[in-house]
């Protein structure tokens, strides 16, 4: 007979189920690699990208021989970290005399590449030159504002896929309730000529404005650097389609304690704890209050002035 | 402003200006900066605006804001999950309008008579603590009704586990297993979304064998055989060639022999065999033989009509129709003795 397979720790199972297809996804984990060689800026691109992705990002530091998303049968090894690292965007680095410092972003559906763009890093300026207010710093894991500029995200086609998958790489979650207090960091693209793009990533500093919106200010906080797009890999029709299906109907949060009728209306239940009033610490014990002592006085009282009486009467 | 000109996607926080253009590149990395920079504020100003006019709650960090959904598509990263298919007691249950009734978490347990939990440990009417079964009419002696107890609890565990299976076999079918499940056929990582791979069946491996062994100039006639394993099976006809040096006379004349009859064959295709003289001789000897027995058929009807109670003796003695018929007779006698023998 078949085997059934379950997890033996609720811990396992809990860690399969948020792995399990959603009907609404809410974010992509980053997969940050690089192959057998890299140069010095691209180091540092990798690790500051990790460190602005924090909390939804993996970065692995051995070199990877293998792995060469372009080529056919290079993805095979990426391919199976992505299902490892439940990671469904990667930003792999490598460097070569024909594509130095190359940057490949790429992004998986169902753990098999998607889609692929491949970038050089030009002018590359990392967070430690820029100086600014450590209080604008921005803090880890909070919800970016991302700003594209310029036309050529419209017109040129592989700008306009390096938008998307830009887009993908640095919005981090999707969330329903956002605290406005919390929002401190942008991105900022702008496409330069028709194969560059700036990049940068800033702080944001709210100034006064008089009304109720204040105005917006941006602080470089870096790194910044320019994007050449080099090759770049779209999707086929039919795996596109099949990636951008969504769920019809949102799935509805379970409503609990709550329950209708139709002379009263909507009926909430509260659930109170035993408040255990006989335990109760009462504000003054005194002695006197005490049940038995003041029984004892009852009593007394009923046959105490024969007592005193006869204390009288002996003296 | 010109924020209409944006394309704002408050869902993402994300704004867009697709009207910019540089007229002239600035001449240093700085300006370019800088101008950069200052675009990005006016989209970020955009966004603002349309942010901070939401309604909005307040709480202890700060204004909460509730985002609407993004409106940029993006591709998912896992497909849609399926819906889990109904088990057959679900099927049954809506068939016949059975309906899921809430059970009380406590029952009352008789034997003690206080209020218990109604299933797991020290649960209420637990039959497994009942210590005294009385013994009934319909019992059978020499059995223990304790071991049949357990041993009826034993199959009703594995009937619901069977049941289970079954219905899990269906779900996977559709691709809706639950992440946490895994059939030990699909040995796979879990995560709901790989399809199992498909067991391949003898009748396959057999033919891929055969496939594999063809690659090889002897068709796998002399490759290594496995223990238990079949010679490939070999499609197709083997070529024969006919030897290069031959000796005169019929030895020789083999190769002659094959083309003549593919010539043969490809010129009596169409001249049909007038005469097949074998053929045509029994065909003749079977007619002859049919019309004599005909004759004597019609006399051997005649003396049968007459009543055949004279015996053996008399009637050798008469007619020579007669006569005739028992010779033939006696042929066949002799034939089928030689048969048997």
């Amino acid at each position: 007979m078949l085997q059934v397979k379950t997890p033996k720790k609720g811990r396992v199972r809990r860690a399969l189920e948020k792995r399990a297809p959603k009907l609404v996804e809410t974010g992509k984990k980053t997969l940050i690699l690089h192959g057998t060689k890299t140069s010095g800026v691209l180091n540092s691109v990798l690790t500051e990208i990790y460190n602005i992705k924090k909390g939804s990002a993996v970065k692995f530091s051995r070199k990877n021989e293998n792995i060469k998303p372009f080529e056919s049968g290079g993805e095979t090894s990426l391919e199976f970290f992505s299902q490892r690292t439940d990671c469904s965007i990667f930003v792999y680095g490598s460097h070569s005399k024909k594509r130095p410092d190359n940057l490949v972003i790429g992004r998986t559906y169902d753990h098999h590449i998607y889609d692929l763009v491949e970038v050089g890093v030009e002018n590359f300026k990392p967070m430690e030159s820029f100086a600014y207010d450590k209080k604008l710093a921005p803090r880890i894991g909070s919800k970016p504002m991302i700003a594209f500029v310029g036309e050529g995200f419209e017109n040129v086609e592989e700008l306009k896929h390096l938008k998307e998958v830009l887009l993908d790489l640095l919005r981090g979650e999707v969330v329903e309730n956002l605290n406005i207090a919390g929002l401190d960091r942008v991105y900022v693209c702008t496409s330069i000529s028709s194969n560059r793009v700036f990049l940068s990533h800033c702080g944001l500093r709210l100034k006064k404005s008089g009304t109720a919106v204040p105005r917006m200010e941006l602080v470089e906080v870096g790194p910044s650097m320019d994007l050449i797009v080099r090759r770049n890999h779209l999707p086929s029709d039919s795996l596109r389609k099949e990636a951008m299906r969504t769920a019809r109907e949102q799935p509805k949060k379970k409503l609990k304690n709550v329950s209708g009728d139709a002379i009263q209306g909507k009926i909430g239940k509260i659930y109170v704890p035993d408040q255990k009033i006989g335990e109760m610490a009462l504000p003054n014990k005194a002695k006197g209050i005490k049940r038995e002592r003041r029984e004892a006085k009852l009593k007394d009282q009923d046959n105490g002035h024969v007592s005193k009486k006869q204390k009288e009467n002996k003296a | 402003m010109e924020t209409s000109q944006f394309e704002i996607d408050l869902g993402n926080l994300f704004a867009f200006n697709p009207h910019h253009q540089f007229s002239s590149l600035p001449s240093s990395r700085e300006e370019l900066v800088k101008e950069c920079l200052q675009k990005g504020t006016e989209l970020v100003q955009a966004i603002a605006n349309t942010l901070f006019n939401l309604p909005s709650t307040e709480d202890v960090d700060g204004p909460l804001v509730k985002l609407p959904p993004p409106t940029t598509r993006l591709p998912r990263e896992k497909p849609l999950p399926k819906p889990k298919p109904p088990t057959k007691w679900e099927l049954f249950a809506k068939a016949r309008g059975i309906k899921k009734r809430k059970k009380d978490k406590i029952s009352y347990d008789e034997p003690t008579g206080t209020w218990k939990r109604r299933y797991g440990y020290d649960r209420a009417n637990d039959e497994e603590n009942i210590p005294i079964i009385e013994a009934k009419i319909t019992d059978e002696p020499g059995e223990d009704p304790f071991a049949k107890r357990q041993a009826d609890k034993k199959k009703r565990v594995e009937k619901q586990d069977k049941n289970r299976l079954q219905n899990l076999k269906q779900a996977a079918k559709v691709d809706a297993l639950p992440s946490h499940v895994q059939l030990a056929a699909t040995a796979l990582p879990i995560t709901g979304t790989q399809t199992a791979p498909k067991k391949v069946t003898k009748d396959e491996l057999v033919n891929v064998a055969g496939i594999a062994a063809s690659a090889t100039a002897s068709g796998g006639k002399f490759d290594k055989k496995l223990p238990g394993e079949k010679p490939a099976q070999h499609k197709g006809k083997y070529r024969k060639f006919l030897p290069v040096v031959e000796g005169k006379g019929i030895v020789g004349s083999q190769e002659k022999e094959q083309t003549e009859k593919v010539l043969n064959k490809l010129i009596s295709k169409n001249s049909h065999d007038i005469l097949n003289v074998d053929k045509a001789v029994t065909m003749y000897n079977v007619k002859k033989e049919k019309r004599k027995n005909q004759k004597g058929k019609s006399s051997a009807t005649s003396s049968k009509l007459k009543p055949n109670t004279k015996p053996h003796q008399k009637s050798s003695k008469k007619g020579s129709s007669s006569s005739k018929k028992g010779s033939s007779f006696s042929k066949k006698g002799s034939s089928k003795k030689t048969k048997t023998t």
